[in-house]
């Protein structure tokens, strides 16, 4: 337990780095976009010119850089990310608004993906070299090739089009007053496609990683060890071979998950998913760059959290990791 | 000669070997074979493929020669996608060698904004600097190097902590070479063979990400791209599919072509064979 917690504590201070580097080249690109909140103001309430100074003075918009910098970290301390243009609510509201669905989303395919990846990769991995393995590993490569959006596409042809199965988009049928169960089931409907389209490219990438663990701890001595002493093969693979080949794979579930929001933002735009990416995707429609931005912050956020949670297991998982240090 | 035979042994490099040929072929056949603006109208709007010979697979919504489109649209991928690896590469290399070279307060320094990058999904800080800088192919190849300069800047870093303990780096020292000097004429250029063997993986990202860019309409509006023509299709979905599948089947080759040829060479010229 000391393990785990002084582990969490090393990561939390690095974290805090990283996520003020974040901070700091956001306010950057927030400064290099044409125009400021006056500006985006008067637009969207159409006042007056003359009440622009008086605005840039009242929100400390003709005060230095540093001094801006300093009020928007403060401002980001009290969790106030400022308000959006296109939506006359404050950004925190929006967001909040939208994160439960991209969450959705991300989880489902990320179990997706991973079940069926870990499990076909040991399929393939069980037997290297075999016809199902060279099968398995060219038809993963391929789907590795496909454009998540793309892909999204052909599956709103055939399922949606064509055999008219499932729902061409959106999160759930509207006004149809559904609670509960009934409710639960018809967001599961409507998320299926969307989840594979998001999903496919990270099974592929399990599968890969898997067969490939797979292949390397098959040349290692304790398999052969395990050979030696006459061990089933089926135990092998599986306590053996799989075992060691998985951890990469949770390390992997981490580092994906910025790649993963961003593929959600594509996604969620083709099926019209009410999320987090196709409020990205409203938020550059509508030019509301501080929206844009506060989006691109606590998805930073959220992945420094989700990255802290696979380390966590990691150490849970595997005794080695953090032996060392839990004396510091 | 040796190296180029081994290359060619697995019928993987062979297949990637083939499509990347026939890539580079049409970027490169595209303004001879359809001289003029591609974005022009050639015949009537929404011809089916295989129809009138002249159109060999159809027009678009607006009456645009797909054929004409889709070369002038691997034009378009292929320059993003070399772009953009050549200098997420080069950047990559040079900020790993300073860290890994320098060590101390700036090793920690550029590794933190390199970890910085990584936590922000690099789809989202792409779509975020075209939109506010503005879409244009150069602008295009920026917002996607951003998000895969640290990939290689981590390989190099790696690699260079191990070299710069060698004997060379150390007899460099000793005649007085200036420290930078050896970082980037002694260290990088032995640094390089596992930063270079990114290159596959970088290119296809590279040619993934513009294409989505371009789906949601952030690519060079005067120019042809397969991500663009997706979502030109996409409008009439129910009627022409083919207008969407067609320029997407162009993509997914292509990044498969890279993936193979790049599994290809990292296979001929690694040590260790394939199984026992």
């Amino acid at each position: 337990m000391t393990r785990a917690l002084a582990l969490l504590r090393r990561r939390l201070v690095g974290s805090v780095f990283v996520l003020l580097i974040v901070v700091i080249g956001s306010f950057l690109l927030l400064e290099a976009a044409p125009g400021d909140a006056v500006d985006a103001y008067i637009v969207s309430t159409g006042g007056d010119a003359g009440m622009i100074e008086l605005l840039r003075h009242r929100w400390g918009l003709d005060q230095s850089e540093l001094t801006r910098l300093a009020n928007y970290l403060w401002a980001l301390l009290h969790l106030d990310l400022g308000q959006s243009v296109t939506f006359s609510q404050p950004i925190r509201n929006v967001i909040l608004d939208r994160l439960p669905t991209t969450l959705i989303l991300m989880g489902s395919a990320t179990a997706l993906s991973f079940g069926f990846g870990s499990a076909l990769g040991i399929y393939a991995g069980a037997r290297p070299g075999s016809f199902r393995d060279r099968f398995l590993s060219i038809g993963s490569l391929a789907l590795y090739a496909v454009p998540g959006f793309w892909l999204g596409l052909v599956l709103i042809v055939v399922f949606a089009v064509d055999l008219r199965w499932l729902p061409i988009g959106g999160i759930e049928t509207i006004a149809s007053a559904k609670t509960g169960l009934a409710r639960a089931t018809d967001v599961a409907i409507h998320l299926v496609l969307p989840v594979s389209a998001l999903g496919f490219i990270y099974l592929a990438l399990y599968l890969r990683m898997m067969r490939a663990g797979m292949a390397e701890a098959w040349r290692q001595d304790f398999v052969l060890a395990a050979r030696a002493r006459g061990l089933p093969r089926r135990r092998i693979v599986l306590a053996h071979v799989a075992r060691n080949a998985l951890l990469p794979l949770v390390t992997m579930l981490g580092l994906q998950s910025a790649q993963m929001l961003g593929g959600s933002v594509v996604i969620e735009s083709v099926f019209a998913v009410p999320g987090l990416g196709r409020l990205a995707q409203e938020a550059v429609a509508g030019r509301d760059t501080p929206l844009l931005l506060g989006i691109i912050l606590v998805s930073a956020v959220l992945v420094v959290a989700i990255n802290l949670l696979v380390d966590l297991a990691y150490a849970f998982l595997d005794p080695r990791v953090g032996a060392s240090e839990a004396g510091t | 000669m040796r190296r180029l035979r081994r290359f060619f042994r697995t019928p993987e490099a062979i297949a990637g070997a083939l499509i990347l040929g026939l890539l580079v072929a049409m970027a490169l056949a595209a303004p001879l074979l359809f001289p003029g603006d591609p974005q022009a109208i050639a015949g009537p709007a929404l011809l089916p493929p295989f129809q009138d010979w002249s159109l060999p697979l159809g027009t678009d919504r607006l009456g645009r020669d797909m054929l004409a489109e889709l070369f002038h649209g691997a034009r378009t991928s292929l320059a993003v996608g070399l772009a953009a690896a050549a200098a997420a590469l080069l950047i990559g290399a040079v900020v790993g060698t300073l860290a890994g070279f320098a060590g101390g307060l700036i090793d920690e320094v550029l590794m933190r904004i390199s970890d910085a990058f990584q936590t922000v999904p690099s789809f989202l800080l792409a779509l975020a600097f075209v939109s506010i800088v503005g879409p244009s192919l150069g602008v295009v190849v920026a917002a996607i190097t951003l998000g895969v300069w640290t990939g290689p800047a981590r390989v190099a870093r790696a690699e260079v902590l191990s070299i710069r303990e060698r004997d060379y780096v150390a007899g460099a020292r000793v005649i007085g070479m200036h420290p930078l000097e050896i970082a980037f004429r002694e260290v990088l250029p032995n640094a390089l063979p596992p930063v270079l063997a990114l290159s596959s993986v970088i290119v296809a990202a590279a040619i993934l990400t513009e294409a989505a860019l371009s789906f949601l309409g952030l690519g060079d509006p005067n120019r042809v791209t397969w991500g663009g023509m997706i979502a030109e299709g996409r409008a009439v979905l129910r009627t022409a599919p083919y207008l969407s599948i067609v320029p997407g089947i162009a993509l997914v080759l292509a990044v498969l072509g890279v993936y193979l040829a790049g599994e290809g060479v990292v296979e001929s010229t690694a040590v260790r064979r394939s199984l026992p």
